[in-house]
């Protein structure tokens, strides 16, 4: 009974639940390898019907934004209203354009 | 703490009062991670330990279809078990260092496991009673602060409500059965009403950290609301079943508009916890067995998925 046993990596699961539909993160899981994994995730995420496949990404795979760097990366998005239709006002006749 | 730290605590403290939720690279106070990390990995260890109760059943089963529902049940637990430790590692604790706890003792888990499981219609009783009072406890998490755990509850909650259909309709065919029958499901009634209640903790005057964790939108309703509220919806039940419910000062009390019920004996809850309930050391042994006698397979994966590797590798040098 010892931590001496190393882990199995991290596996970040994607699921798409219906066809039509984008992979959506879902959960995370160990395995030994990629195989593993999508077995593990399919016995774990899976068991009502939740999907029609399944994606699995080591974990240490994936380069996150810093939440540190919030406003500079998101905060520009603000003031640009002019970037949604509802900031053109036209015309009634037109208004549904 | 450094004026740094104070400004942040008094941001985060703000934040967290407006209903915004939290993620893992946020920064959050020491106090704040290491009580979820504490409280994420007993309810994951408590998933897990709480399917000995029940697999103790599966073999018994008195049908091939309870077979297969008691069956998907546990595994489900094992799942809720698997959610939890990974929101709980998104806190930087490994898997590892959480098994290592529960297996050396020095983590706790919900002293509910640490009950036998008798007869059949302890399946029954377990579903109904202590899964009732899980969902009760659980509902309220799934809107607490911290995103992962509190998407892992939401997970948790749709795929506990059949846990307690299953297990109240256990009770029902038992009830409507033979007067042995009947007597099986009272008894277990009897059993397992008092040690459900104590699943929602210590009285709120005993219950200190009860109000940081509130102020941090981890816990919303207090130990004694939610047992009241448990109370309340299960007496009804226990009529519809015909079954009484083990407690002489159980009764309707207009002017509250609630059920009044008798002192619970917490020194008894206080013995399970220290470790002297009726199963503490079989579930404890069971559960270091269980992952003993795995430890080859997981070598063995972990020698077969380096070996691919190497092979692959291998494979990408010669061709280049
Ligand atoms: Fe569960
Ligand atoms: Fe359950």
């Amino acid at each position: 009974m010892s931590s001496k046993q190393h882990e199995w990596p991290l596996w970040e699961v994607f699921i798409r639940s219906r066809q039509g539909l984008g992979h959506k993160h879902s959960g995370s899981l160990h395995a030994a390898d990629a195989e593993m994994a999508i077995q593990n995730a399919r016995d774990v995420y899976t068991r009502r019907q939740e999907g029609v496949s399944i994606w699995v990404v080591p974990a240490e795979a994936i380069t996150a934004s810093s939440p540190d760097d919030k406003e500079v990366m998101f905060d520009p998005a603000n003031d640009k209203v002019y970037r949604h239709p509802t900031f053109y006002k036209l015309p009634d006749e037109v208004n549904n354009m | 703490m450094s004026p740094v730290e104070m400004n942040l605590e008094a941001r985060f403290d703000a934040y967290v009062a407006e209903e915004k939720k939290i993620e893992p690279k946020d920064w959050m106070p020491d106090a704040y991670r290491k009580t979820l990390i504490r409280q994420i990995s007993q309810h994951a260890h408590s998933e897990i330990v709480g399917m000995l109760p029940e697999g103790n059943w599966i073999s018994r089963a008195p049908s091939l279809k309870r077979k297969a529902i008691l069956l998907a049940k546990v595994q489900d637990e094992a799942g809720h078990g698997l959610y939890l430790y990974s929101a709980a590692e998104t806190l930087g604790v490994t898997r590892d260092q959480m098994l290592d706890d529960l297996h050396t003792g020095k983590a706790k888990y919900s002293s509910i496991f640490n009950y036998p499981t008798l007869t059949w219609a302890d399946m029954g009783a377990v579903g109904w009673l202590v899964d009732g009072a899980a969902i009760m406890n659980q509902v309220p998490l799934c809107k607490c602060s911290y995103g992962p755990y509190a998407r892992a509850m939401v997970r948790v909650c749709k795929e506990e409500s059949f846990h307690q259909r299953q297990g109240f309709q256990v009770m029902l065919n038992l009830a409507q059965g033979t007067p042995e029958q009947k007597a099986m499901a009272q008894d277990a009634l009897n059993r397992w009403w008092w040690p459900s209640l104590m699943m929602f903790g210590p009285n709120d005057a005993d219950s200190p950290h009860s109000a940081q964790s509130m102020k941090w939108n981890i816990k919303r309703f207090s130990n004694d609301e939610l047992r009241q509220r448990f109370v309340d919806m299960t007496v009804p039940q226990a009529e519809l079943l015909g079954l009484t419910i083990p407690d002489p000062d159980l009764k309707w009390n207009e002017a509250r508009g609630h059920y009044d019920f008798g002192d619970i004996q917490w020194e008894e809850f206080y013995n399970v916890i220290k470790g002297n309930g009726p199963c503490n050391k079989e579930r404890l042994a069971a559960r270091v067995k269980a992952h003993e006698d795995g430890a080859w397979v997981r070598e063995a994966a972990n020698a077969y998925a380096q070996k691919q590797k190497a092979k692959k590798a291998d494979a990408t040098t010669h061709a280049a």
